[in-house]
């Protein structure tokens, strides 16, 4: 099957500064030759601390930023190739932290309608589209709304929303809960959690919180524009002390079952969730 | 106070004015201030004040609303109340010490101040029933000619509606900085005029920084949505007229008529 994005030998560099000297150095590389794909349907979750790079590959995706080396593929198309930009940013939605930045209009129904208008699709089929979206996102009820009104987390939807309604294969989200209180960061990660199981949409999901990777099927961490590790979340939370020496950290019950086996007690360490985290501990007593 | 301003805002609702054509509607607006601007005295312009009235009870838009919104021009407004009324020459009524006040000052008075809050209304009336984006609908709609010259009538209305999109998330920053700031002790109540301009600059930086940072995320944003110019591009949202845009239309000729005739008949 083909991947639905794919890297070959991936470089991005920042230009620095011209005061810093037009020697070689003066380009400050972000990320080096990444090599690595995505399924179709699959849920991935890229980790990484500040400056990582894992922004800037968001970005690389959809060709809003253009490899300085190697190639990005998406659907087997080329990002570098202009004609076909259209074609790669329907197929991948980018959603972005600040949901107030996004949003292009007063009215919910009309900021979803944004993409498939600037994508030339004939009026009665975008209503279609933007109460399909919405109601994906449990919008629907609000579609009359000003989105300045709304919490930070149904803001956020309506942002999903506006991607959602360009039918796409995959949808990244760059940190989109950074911004948000637990309740609104609840509410849009079961909303991801939804669109990948129900309507079958890759989900890219890059965060910098541990915990909200336990439900992907697969966990890719990045450091100094490198990934480190790439695996099912199970199997690299086991790997507490590197994990710790990237700046990151597990989420509490891993940590929990981390202490207990470094005190003697024998103990899987690849229960996430709190209710297995208890049982194990249980069981094991 | 910067909770007042409700410059560009829509307020959601399903009246008759609500749904009329936002082309309809903008021909409208300048329809009535041509009226308005024509009445030349108290009498002629009691026409446009119905017309508004009309519309005010039609919109179900709160007249607190509006009212509130003529606060920020109270200087000017009792400024050319002001200079009217003691400076229009004619009968003088009551003259203390320098200041005459005339028959003709008054008038004049009443009426350039009644036409300034008319007009405010008016065009209030307008952002306040239709949306920033079927707004700019019309807008592109009625300048489409303009396209013929070359002018790029596609990127100033999605600038316009972009401006508006974003000015409550703005007066919202404002509030925040000057909150941050006075925190930290900076006074922008006290002083002459220089030193309260100069206190400003502290709110205008930030609040330029991070206009500047949301607008380079909101394009990349919109480019992530295939954004691509107007090239191409379709409208969930037909403009269409409707039988009550023609309507308008008809009351649109007779408001100008009837301002038109009435100054005819009194002159």
């Amino acid at each position: 099957m083909q991947h639905l994005i794919e890297t070959k030998d991936l470089t991005f560099a920042y230009r620095k500064a011209e005061r810093d000297g037009p020697d070689a150095s003066s380009v400050s590389l972000v990320l080096s030759d990444l090599n690595f794909a995505i399924e179709p349907g699959s849920f991935v979750a890229i980790v990484g601390a500040n400056g990582s790079g894992k922004s800037t590959l968001a970005k690389l995706f959809n060709g809003i930023l253009l490899p300085s080396g190697g190639r990005a593929y998406v659907d087997g198309m080329d990002t570098l190739d202009e004609r076909l930009i259209l074609e790669i940013r329907r197929r991948v939605g980018l959603v972005f932290q600040n949901p107030d930045n996004q949003i292009v209009s007063n009215i919910v129904e009309d900021d979803v309608a944004f993409a498939p208008e600037n994508l030339g699709i004939a009026p009665t089929e975008i209503r279609e589209r933007v109460d399909e979206a919405l109601k994906a996102v449990g919008m629907y009820d609000l579609r009359r709304h000003a989105p300045h009104l709304l919490s930070g987390g149904q803001k956020q939807r309506v942002a999903i929303a506006g991607v959602i309604a360009m039918r796409p294969k995959c949808i990244v989200l760059d940190e989109p809960t950074a911004m948000l209180d637990p309740v609104g960061r609840k509410e849009v990660l079961e909303t991801i959690r939804q669109l990948n199981r129900e309507h079958g949409i890759t989900v890219v999901l890059i965060t910098h919180h541990m915990s909200e990777c336990i439900d992907a099927a697969r966990l890719v961490v990045m450091a100094n524009g490198e990934i480190v590790l790439d695996g099912t979340p199970q199997t690299i939370f086991t790997q507490v002390e590197q994990l710790e020496e990237i700046g990151l950290t597990v989420p509490t019950t891993t940590a929990l079952l981390h202490k207990l086996k470094a005190e003697g007690i024998d103990l899987p360490l690849n229960a996430l969730t709190i209710d297995d985290c208890a049982k194990v501990i249980v069981d094991t007593m | 106070m910067l909770k007042d301003i409700t410059l560009g805002q829509y307020f959601p609702g399903d009246t008759v004015i609500h749904r009329l054509d936002p082309r309809t509607k903008i021909v409208m607006v300048g329809v009535f201030l041509v009226a308005l601007f024509s009445s030349g005295g108290l009498i002629p312009m009691l026409i446009p004040a119905l017309f508004l009235a009309m519309v005010i009870a039609l919109s179900k838009v709160r007249v607190r609303l509006l009212i509130r919104n003529l606060k920020p021009l109270i200087i000017i407004l009792s400024f050319t109340g002001f200079i009217n009324l003691f400076m229009t020459p004619g009968e003088p009524l009551v003259s203390v010490w320098i200041f005459t006040v005339t028959l003709e000052g008054i008038e004049r008075a009443v009426v350039l101040v009644t036409r300034i809050v008319m007009m405010i209304m008016g065009t209030f009336i307008l952002t306040y029933t239709t949306t920033p984006m079927t707004l700019t609908d019309g807008i592109e709609s009625l300048m489409s000619p303009l396209k013929w010259l070359r002018v790029p009538v596609h990127e100033l209305t999605i600038i316009m509606s972009m401006a508006l999109r974003f000015i409550p998330a703005l007066i919202e920053e404002t509030d925040k900085i000057m909150s941050a700031q006075k925190a930290r002790g900076a006074d922008f109540e006290t002083g002459n005029l220089l030193k309260r301009a100069k206190a400003l600059i502290p709110l205008l930086i930030p609040l330029f920084i991070s206009a500047i940072r949301r607008a380079e995320e909101l394009a990349i944003a919109m480019e992530s949505r295939c954004y691509h110019g107007g090239e191409g591009r379709t409208r969930m949202r037909q403009l269409q007229f409707a039988a009550r845009d023609f309507l308008t239309g008809l009351v649109g000729v007779l408001l100008l008529v009837a301002v038109f005739g009435i100054r005819g008949l009194l002159q």
